[in-house]
């Protein structure tokens, strides 16, 4: 195989996978997931858990 | 909450002193890296200053110790103490790695220490953006892979199942640069302080280069958007604006950027095909960017309001702004007959402002304004107003040196390239320096505003730590020993 082969055989690959990661990202049946885990930046905030006088009584934490 | 992403249960207590320390430390390199910024732009204007202290003050030596102090020192520090206290909040895990979590803070300052000794010293592999000599090059190596291990490790004993796109902008960071780094300083030693690039000519420009710009791509691109994927949505108290498309341009952007390093070689003795496939990568990578561009700007819509009272939010969107802008610019130079009139000229020192000014250096003060109040238990700075006043001086002051540099570049470039009938060069180089030398002013301007805004934001910082200290002693209670 020569180097203008192997050159146009990766980039057909490159080419799939990169639809497929963006059919995969923006399948209907992943929608809600990804929804939720676009959240995880608020999961660990007082509201949602504890507050930082809480943590404070229990300085050894949940680890 | 969500049931797939997070845990129900009470988070651990972070390991915040970590992230204290690379926070402080963000702000004192990028005072001491900006100010000798400032200092070489003065040298640029009155070249006296080179002789303050000969040989160790004049610009070739400087000029390294200020691209490395600003970043390594200020964008590193600041990527330690965000990835570490993103990697925590958003695995609800304390860090891993014991005794190396420490070693990764004193490491990297001993490093910066060390570079800031031997740069004026003359000791430099004369590598753009990796000077450093051998024995730093090492102790560098070592101090990554333990961040990796810490980085890592905290992912693995993550308590939520899912892991968080900024985590993976973060460790996409953490392991190229640990690539590019190990590769790129490969070296044969001639003595403790010399050594000799383990590759020669044109492949040795193309490695070289292939670092370089990945150093653009992965240390001060992809790290700093992981800072982009939390900080925006915390900021703005919601979730970022499309998760799917964060993926799409996670994937897209680290298997593009790889190949674009090329294109700072237009015109050399590189061949010439990989001159066309650098210029062709560069500008596809315009497509990711402005998908993440778009996704983090876009993250605000609904709450465009919050802009107006919220300085810290402005940082980060208009570093943001920024981004898109050197995005977009940087492909354009990127075509080779683009580059023929901007390479070599200050067009390409405003690009780089533009982006580290603009971009690096604004989410990282936005994203270290969000973090030292939690990090001191504290419900805002001590002054948001001047908070407010140091965006202005970094707002102006980067306006002010990318459009002087657009103006000099320009210039120069036109100025170069024009010839006599004779085929003779119609400017002398003095002359093109001596048309430069309003630009140097204007540049130097924008560049004292913009350390000026730091200074600003090391006072603010200075008294919100002292007002946190201030009612822990008063509180005398057996708490409110730094959380740890």
């Amino acid at each position: 195989m020569d180097q203008g082969t192997v050159g146009a055989i990766s980039t057909v690959l490159v080419t799939i996978a990169f639809f497929g990661v963006c059919v995969w990202a923006f399948s209907p049946g992943l929608k809600k997931r990804f929804e939720e885990d676009a959240k995880l930046p608020f999961a660990d905030e007082p509201e949602f858990q504890q507050n930082d006088d809480q943590k404070k009584n229990h300085p050894e934490g949940r680890i | 909450m969500g049931s797939h992403a997070t845990l129900a249960g009470d988070p651990p207590v972070y390991d915040f002193d970590i992230v204290r320390k690379f926070a402080i430390m963000t702000i004192v390199w990028g005072i001491v890296g900006m100010g000798v910024g400032v200092l070489i732009a003065s040298q640029l204007v009155w070249p006296s200053l080179n002789d303050l202290l000969q040989p160790y003050t004049s610009f070739g030596r400087l000029r390294p110790l200020h691209t490395n102090a600003v970043i390594f020192a200020f964008g590193g520090c600041a990527l330690f103490a965000t990835s570490y206290y993103v990697v925590q909040r958003t695995c609800q895990a304390t860090l891993f790695g014991g005794w190396l979590v420490p070693f990764t803070f004193w490491g990297w300052q001993l490093v910066i220490v060390l570079a800031a000794i031997t740069l004026p010293l003359g000791m430099t592999s004369a590598k753009e953006y990796a000077e450093l000599e051998w024995p730093i090059d090492i102790l560098l190596a070592l101090v990554w892979v333990a961040y990796a291990i810490v980085f890592f490790g905290t992912i693995v004993k993550r308590r939520t199942s899912h892991i968080y796109v900024a985590n993976w902008f973060y460790g996409g960071f953490i392991l190229t640069v640990a690539v590019l780094h190990i590769v790129n300083s490969a070296a044969v030693p001639v003595t403790l302080t010399k050594s000799y690039s383990a590759y020669a000519g044109a492949a040795d420009a193309m490695v070289q280069w292939w670092y370089g710009h990945n150093a653009v791509g992965f240390f001060l691109t992809a790290g700093f958007l992981g800072m982009m994927y939390y900080f925006v949505p915390k900021q703005a108290g919601r979730p970022v604006y499309s998760y799917q498309l964060s993926i799409v341009h996670f994937w897209a952007l680290i298997s593009l950027y790889i190949w674009a390093g090329s294109h700072h070689l237009h015109y050399t003795a590189l061949p010439d095909w990989t001159q066309s496939l650098g210029m062709v990568m560069s500008l596809i990578l315009l497509a990711p960017s402005w998908g993440g561009m778009i996704n983090g700007v876009m993250t605000l819509s609904g709450a465009w309001h919050k802009l107006k009272d919220d300085p810290t939010l402005r940082f980060l969107v208009v570093a943001l702004s920024f981004y898109g802008m050197s995005t977009f610019e940087g492909p354009m130079m990127a075509i080779k007959s683009v580059n023929a009139l901007s390479h070599y000229t200050d067009w390409t020192v405003g690009h780089v402002h533009s982006g580290a000014l603009g971009w690096v250096a604004m989410i990282s003060i936005g994203a270290v304004y969000h973090m030292i109040p939690k990090l001191f238990n504290r419900e805002t700075m001590y002054s948001v107003n001047w908070i407010n006043l140091h965006f202005w001086l970094a707002t102006v002051g980067t306006v002010l040196y990318v459009v002087a540099m657009w103006i000099n570049g320009i210039g120069q470039g036109l100025l170069w390239r024009e010839f006599n009938d004779d085929g003779s060069l119609t400017n002398s180089f003095i002359d093109v320096v001596i048309f430069s030398r309003d630009g140097y002013v204007m540049r130097l301007i924008g560049g004292a505003l913009f350390l000026a805004g730091m200074l600003v934001m090391a006072y603010n910082t200075y008294r919100t730590i002292q007002s946190a200290n201030q009612s822990s002693a008063q509180a005398n209670a057996p708490v409110q020993a730094p959380v740890v």
